[in-house]
């Protein structure tokens, strides 16, 4: 063997060891690599038990619901398999609407119902120009998703 | 058959043509970037739904291309160095590291500065930021270890190494936010199908990317220069280089 | 920008500030290496002398 084919061996083989380890520890730890639990796994029973975590969801639509004068906000959140009523205190990111994509950082309540600390909305990658969303809103009678 | 790669891989060539690209490089980043950024701040429609926060995306997403491209380019640059024993790899690898780091910076900040009204937050741990964070250290980590041998020899083979080890974190960059449950939305440019914007918004975005790729070139041109002029001090074509 | 501005010019301007030190950043690199590489002529040149 040549000793270039050799340093080619070392460099590959060290590229693919440190690949091979990387990808073992990205599955083993697939779930903590997760930047939220969804309504389901809730729902399954999933969540780390005890300390706080992020649930992520759609905001159903007609759920959301504050009482005059009060900062406390009430909303639901679905992967439309299943859904989490969250309650929360506090400023809502610009973003917050129904039908937006949703995730809060907080505890399961004892009556199920998740209390969240933080509500950060997530959006999707499509971008367009409000004429367009407004007409693809007329055309169909649905927001376009988030 | 290989004499042609051989040759193009002399640091005198390298180091001539380099001059001679770099301003055609600067004028391509000044037409693209002096366009992409009137008419992405002016010009394009504001979003939907994020208003005109989004117009961020105009240096964000070239940033963070960037911060791939260059290190994927510094990567495979130490492992023909290594594997072919040609400095000139060196050379490249070691100009790409800082430009790379820089952008990964901007990537960061800028898109720090989107989150905070768009999420609500500043900063989170979720994958895509966190592995782009991974990566300015990696950037960090190989500048620092090739300075960290007093054989520049050694430290410029020490800093291929882990350029190549470290290269595993740019697909985990680029598919975290497909892979996992994430903050990060997915790509709208970088994706299977078509994109996920309309003309108006993405001509001045493509254009961004074309210039900062542009500018890339020409800073890594003139910083291979330098590092080429260093590793070939005792040449005779650098006394000739120098004298002129 | 649509009450926007506090974040979209600071990220503007900070990426040209990237922009702006790798061209300061290069030139500087390449002035030095230039002078290293200068010294090092004049140094094999006097002892060849």
């Amino acid at each position: 063997m040549t000793p270039r084919r050799k340093r080619m061996l070392v460099v590959f083989g060290i590229l693919s060891g440190v690949a091979a380890s990387v990808a073992l520890a990205v599955v083993a730890g697939r779930q903590n690599i997760s930047f939220y639990y969804d309504p389901t796994q809730v729902a399954l029973g999933k969540e780390p038990p005890g300390k706080g975590f992020r649930l992520g969801g759609m905001v159903v639509k007609g759920s959301v619901s504050r009482k005059p004068g009060d900062l406390t906000v009430r909303f639901v959140l679905t992967d439309f398999a299943h859904q989490v009523p969250v309650t929360y205190t506090g400023v809502l990111p610009d973003l917050f609407r129904e039908g937006q994509g949703i995730i809060a950082h907080g505890t399961m309540g004892p009556n199920g119902e998740f209390v969240a600390d933080e509500v950060l909305a997530k959006h999707d990658e499509k971008y367009m120009p409000p004429e367009v969303a407004a007409s693809l809103k007329n055309k169909h009678g649905v927001k376009p998703t988030t | 058959m290989w004499t042609w790669f051989y040759r193009l891989a002399s640091p005198p060539y390298v180091y001539r043509t380099a001059a001679a690209l770099t301003p055609w490089f600067f004028a391509g980043a000044a037409l693209m970037i002096g366009y992409g950024l009137v008419d992405g701040l002016a010009f394009a429609p504001p979003d939907y739904q994020q208003g005109d926060a989004f117009r961020i995306i105009y240096v964000h997403a070239p940033s963070a291309w960037l911060s791939l491209f260059a290190y994927t380019l510094m990567a495979v640059a130490g492992a023909i160095a290594l594997i072919w024993r040609i400095k000139v790899g060196y050379a490249v690898a070691a100009a790409a590291a800082p430009i790379g780091a820089s952008f990964t910076l901007a990537a960061l900040v800028t898109g720090s500065l989107w989150g905070r009204p768009m999420w609500g937050t500043y900063w989170a741990w979720d994958p895509r930021l966190t592995s782009e964070l991974i990566l300015l250290f990696l950037y960090f980590g190989v500048i620092s270890l090739r300075q960290a041998f007093e054989d520049p020899a050694r430290g410029d083979r020490a800093a291929a190494l882990l350029g190549v080890v470290g290269v595993v974190n740019v697909p985990i960059v680029h598919f975290s936010v497909t892979w996992w449950n994430s903050l990060h939305q997915g790509g709208t440019v970088m994706r299977l199908g078509k994109p996920e914007m309309p003309g108006s918004m993405l001509w001045p975005l493509l254009a961004m990317l074309a210039g900062f790729m542009f500018f890339f070139g020409a800073v890594l041109c003139m910083r291979v220069r330098g590092e080429v002029l260093s590793r070939e001090r005792q040449s005779a074509w650098v006394r000739e280089a120098v004298i002129s | 920008m649509g009450g926007y501005a506090r974040f979209v010019w600071p990220s503007i301007s900070f990426a040209l500030a990237v922009l702006i030190w790798n061209v300061w950043s290069a030139r500087r690199h390449h002035a030095r290496a230039l002078t290293r590489a200068a010294r090092a002529v004049a140094m094999a040149r006097s002892e060849e002398s």
